[in-house]
């Protein structure tokens, strides 16, 4: 494939992202070009799909994704979103995509109260999501997940709407596929990992796909994701 | 008694100078300094910033080699990795504050550590983190653990740097006194590398980054004076840190350096304003002019004297031509930090400095930093272990020793802790940390860059000499295990007081241990950090000279696995029976810390190493070092809890020694059935034992009729996940 044809994605970067330069590496691995768009810019740079990546976007100053939200590139995104384009978050990009209510819900701290690195498994409960698209129905992937408020709440009206809706994309569960109390790293109501708008182009999850895009990295469980998002762009 | 007050010999004894060096001041001088040249003195040529007790000895430690770039004396140490790549590394403690205040004093310590490394233009891509904590039941230690594991984690954490290994021991000896010991290593171009010189007189300085506080004034002297039972009334002098800044000063100043505006740069440290600028000064041979009334402070009415001494963290000092000044400021303003002008290189050897218009300073490079006191300080001998006829060890119920042993704090999982750091962040960590060593890839490359640190304090506490070689050794073994050949370490050497000849002694020892083994290893020091005065009401804590070596695997193709499969082969490479001195079957079982500890054999060391890196470097076995608790801790190890084995010793041996024994350049190693001709051909004329076969749930040891040991693996697994429980709570 020539360079000029590679699909285009947008990585935003943050004061404080870090999950920026790993993501973009993704993008590449999946056969994408990465373009690192800055938080005070007013535009995506054309780009069709984009990335919100992990980190601690200004410090986590008052709250998790919180000043992240009213930063310039953000209200890009929204219009992006709304237009129909490809948004994905990761870890802190999930977190923001909450507090600008792309995603319903709020992540409170993990039930531990402290940060948790590891890794988990998630079933795929959505596939007709162009994200997701590259893989099959109750597949269970493994990658890790790096944060401290990963613990997903929501009114439980709004859970019971969301599930109806089929908004719960990704779910923690064991290595067989199956939901429980101890394949629930964070908390989490009812083991969500991962969400999805309803029209379908808005993902946020906590784990981190960009991090396993290789057997060298253990694995590439999260290269169908990342291929997923490039292929839409 | 105010800034520019002249100095009185009260006063220097205050800042923890001697009557001797407060008269070598004068005579320096010519003249009697003000509190504020007083202050900067002390700092200077404190034990912590001169290395005044130390560095004597530094002489005895190989520093060159083909892959050496830089050597001691920089902000860290560079080695070439081949294809243009650079590796960057340093290992710093920050033990007294941590005791102090445990969650800054780590965090700060990781901060630090992080700067040494991206001052020299490499972005920092592993940190691992060496801690010695006291006896768990002693009030505030469960306190101090959690602070410090949650210090390093959030620092980390935020600023996106892995943290993929480490080590976690604990001894009565550090109850008043734990260690922290950071290690970072960064990846480079080797064009791209930059050094702290303040070069070209006319040159601008400039201050960059966190306004200065109060924060850790006399930080540097309290690392240099030992606890009494007043240490807590000491925490204002502990830093905070502010790992989102650090974060924007990692990528302001890569940037910087990336776009070629700048002449030297160095981090305000140890000492703040005053090492850095003096450091810089004396590198480059210039003096500086500075105007302390330009420094940006957090606080209204800061005098010369604190701006100086200050040790607020995020903070930097540039050396920028005058016409690229308009780019470095515009870099900073991307990411939002401050920066501005303080000062000019100039002709001659002073740092001058004004204040509010008149002159607060006017001292000379030379004596203030290579002139500073050295010290060979009487040190007498260490005693050699006393011989200990070890109680008879046969008939031994070894199930029950085995929990013991596992339910120990010394040999519990560090999982618990390690969940806490965040490992992967980077996206190339292909091993961390629970593993021998560390392991990441330089991004684009199949570079494998590997480290791990190494101490076993026991060890040193019986024998410094040998305590000290074992540790490099070890490191050799556990980096052999991911398949990496040695290159070079970092070091930190924790001891008690320099003044106690004892502690000296063990010092002396240390170093000439850890220096024979780095010539016999070809690994030669290229950085390194000194912790003298750890010692509380004259206590001192074990000698402590940590290891931290750094291994390349130049292209990497498999990623190693330190757990065995079902149906996989199981060896024992080197001597089947280990050593019981200085063990952790004789320290937890039968509560004796006793030696002799074996000394290292170079040529047998070097050679199993070599097979077992390349057996893992084709992906043809999983490798496991035999250390803290032996042979079937190793065992439960490479079990991952999962997956069992019917293992055999063979008889005429002893069983203890086999079982428990530890050193002796051990590896547990497994093998797929279809590679194992090739790989008992690969080690011909090494010692090898087949020892059986791995499956099944439950670890079987036996010796011909005799069963052992059987127990399930999971549970064995369990017993080391529960022994540090107590974190899941404090």
């Amino acid at each position: 494939m020539s360079a000029a044809r590679r699909p285009r994605v947008a990585v935003v970067v943050f004061p404080g992202s870090n999950c920026d330069r790993d993501a973009m590496a993704a993008v590449e691995v999946a056969g994408g070009e990465a373009v690192p768009v800055w938080h005070a810019s007013h535009d995506l740079g054309g780009c069709a799909a984009v990335i919100l990546p992990g980190g601690f976007s200004y410090g986590d100053y008052l709250r998790a994704g919180a000043m992240a939200a009213h930063s310039p590139v953000m209200q890009a995104v929204r219009h992006h979103a709304a237009d129909g384009g490809t948004v994905l978050g990761i870890c802190n990009g999930f977190q923001i995509l909450l507090e600008v209510g792309l995603l319903p819900g709020a992540m409170l701290m993990n039930r531990s109260l402290r940060f948790i690195c590891r890794d988990v498994f998630l079933r795929v409960e959505r596939t007709d999501v162009p994200m997701l698209g590259q893989l099959r129905k109750e597949k269970v992937l493994r990658l890790p997940i790096a944060h401290k408020e990963g613990n997903w709440f929501a009114d439980p009206e709004v859970v019971d709407w969301l599930e109806n809706q089929g908004a719960v994309a990704l779910r923690y569960c064991d290595g067989d596929g199956h939901s429980g109390e101890g394949a629930n790293p964070n908390g989490a109501l009812n083991d969500v990992a991962g969400l999805v708008n309803a029209a379908g182009n808005v993902l946020g999850m906590m784990p981190h796909p960009e991090r396993r895009v290789g057997s060298l990295l253990g694995g590439s469980d999260g290269l169908a994701i990342i291929r997923g998002l490039v292929e839409v762009a | 008694m105010n800034w520019d007050s002249p100095a009185t010999i009260e006063l220097a004894r205050e800042h923890g100078l001697t009557a001797d060096e407060y008269q070598r001041i004068l005579s320096v001088l010519g003249r009697t300094p003000n509190l504020t040249e007083l202050g900067i003195f002390a700092a200077l040529w404190s034990e912590h910033c001169s290395y005044k007790s130390s560095r004597v000895h530094f002489s005895r430690f190989p520093i060159n080699g083909p892959r050496v770039l830089q050597g001691p004396g920089e902000n860290a140490g560079i080695v070439d990795v081949g294809a243009g790549w650079v590796v960057v590394f340093k290992m710093e403690s920050h033990n007294h504050p941590s005791f102090i205040e445990p969650y800054q004093g780590a965090a700060t310590g990781v901060g630090g550590i992080l700067r040494d490394v991206f001052t020299m233009g490499a972005r920092p891509v592993m940190l691992l983190d060496s801690l010695r904590f006291g006896d768990p039941r002693v009030p505030r230690m469960k306190h101090l653990v959690d602070g410090v594991v949650r210090g390093v984690g959030d620092y980390g954490n935020c600023v996106g740097v892995p943290t993929v290994g480490g080590e976690l021991d604990f001894h009565p000896s550090y109850n008043g006194n734990i260690l922290v010991n950071a290690m970072c290593v960064g990846v480079a171009r080797r064009d791209g590398i930059f050094f702290a010189h303040a070069s070209g007189v006319g040159n601008r300085i400039v201050y960059l980054g966190s306004r200065t506080g109060r924060d850790g004034i006399h930080g540097a002297t309290m690392a240099s004076d030992t606890f009494d039972e007043t240490a807590a009334e000491m925490r204002p002098t502990v830093q905070v840190g502010d790992p989102f800044t650090e974060k924007l000063l990692i990528e302001c100043c890569l940037e910087i350096m990336a776009s070629g505006l700048v002449v030297g740069i160095q981090d305000m440290g140890a000492a703040g304003l005053t090492s850095s600028a003096f450091e810089m000064a004396a590198r480059a041979g210039a003096g500086l002019a500075l105007d302390l009334s330009r420094v940006p402070v957090r606080t209204e009415g800061m005098t010369p004297y604190e701006l100086m001494l200050s040790e607020s963290q995020e903070r930097m000092l540039l050396v920028v031509t005058p016409e690229n000044l308009d780019g470095v400021f515009a870099i900073c303003r991307t990411w939002g930090l401050d920066a501005c002008e303080i000062g000019t290189v100039i002709e001659g050897t002073d740092v001058v400095a004004t204040f509010e218009g008149r002159p607060a300073f006017r001292l000379p490079v030379g004596p203030l930093v290579d002139d500073a006191p050295r010290y060979d300080r009487p040190h007498v001998p260490p005693e050699p272990a006393p011989l200990v006829t070890f109680p008879k060890l046969t008939n031994r119920n070894w199930a029950a020793d085995l929990r013991m042993l596992l339910a120990a704090p010394q040999l519990a999982s560090p999982g618990r802790v390690f969940e806490q750091y965040d490992q992967s962040v980077g996206g190339a960590t292909v091993v961390g940390p629970g593993a021998d060593a560390a392991l990441v890839t330089i991004p684009g490359t199949r570079i494998g860059i590997a480290a791990t640190t190494d101490c076993n304090s026991l060890a040193c506490g019986l024998d410094p000499f040998w305590g000290a070689a074992n540790a490099v050794a070890e490191a050799v073994r556990n980096l052999a295990c991911v398949g990496a050949e040695p290159v070079a370490i970092t070091d930190c050497l924790n001891f008690g007081s320099p003044e106690n000849p004892r502690v000296m002694g063990q010092f002396v020892s240390a170093v000439d241990g850890m220096a024979e083994a780095c010539r016999e290893f070809g690994t030669p020091v290229v950085s390194g950090n000194v912790s003298f005065y750890n010692e509380t009401s004259g206590a001192a804590i074990l000698p402590t000279p940590t290891v931290g070596m750094v291994g390349l695997v130049p292209e990497l193709r498999h990623r190693p696995r330190g757990n065995w499969q079902a149906g996989e082969t199981v060896f024992l490479l080197g001597p089947l029976e280990g050593e019981l001195g200085a063990s952790r079957y004789m320290q937890v079982v039968l509560d004796l810390e006793v030696g002799p500890v074996p000394p290292v054999e170079y040529g047998a060391e070097r050679a199993s190493a070599a097979a077992v890196r390349d057996l893992v470097r084709l992906g043809l076995v999983a490798a496991k070092d035999i250390s803290d608790g032996g042979l079937v801790v190793a065992a439960i190890e490479m079990s991952h809890g999962a997956v069992g084995a019917d293992l055999a010793i063979p008889s005429g041996r002893s069983l203890v020694r086999t079982l428990f024994g530890e050193w002796n350049g051990r590896y547990l190693i497994a093998v797929p059935a279809d590679f194992e001709s090739a790989v008992v051909r690969a080690c011909e004329g090494l010692p090898i034992t087949r020892l059986g076969v791995a499956g099944g749930g439950s670890l079987g040891f036996r010796c011909g009729t005799r069963v052992l040991l059987d127990e399930q693996v999971a549970g064995l697994s369990l017993l080391r996940e529960e022994a540090l429980k107590w974190l899941e709570v404090s």
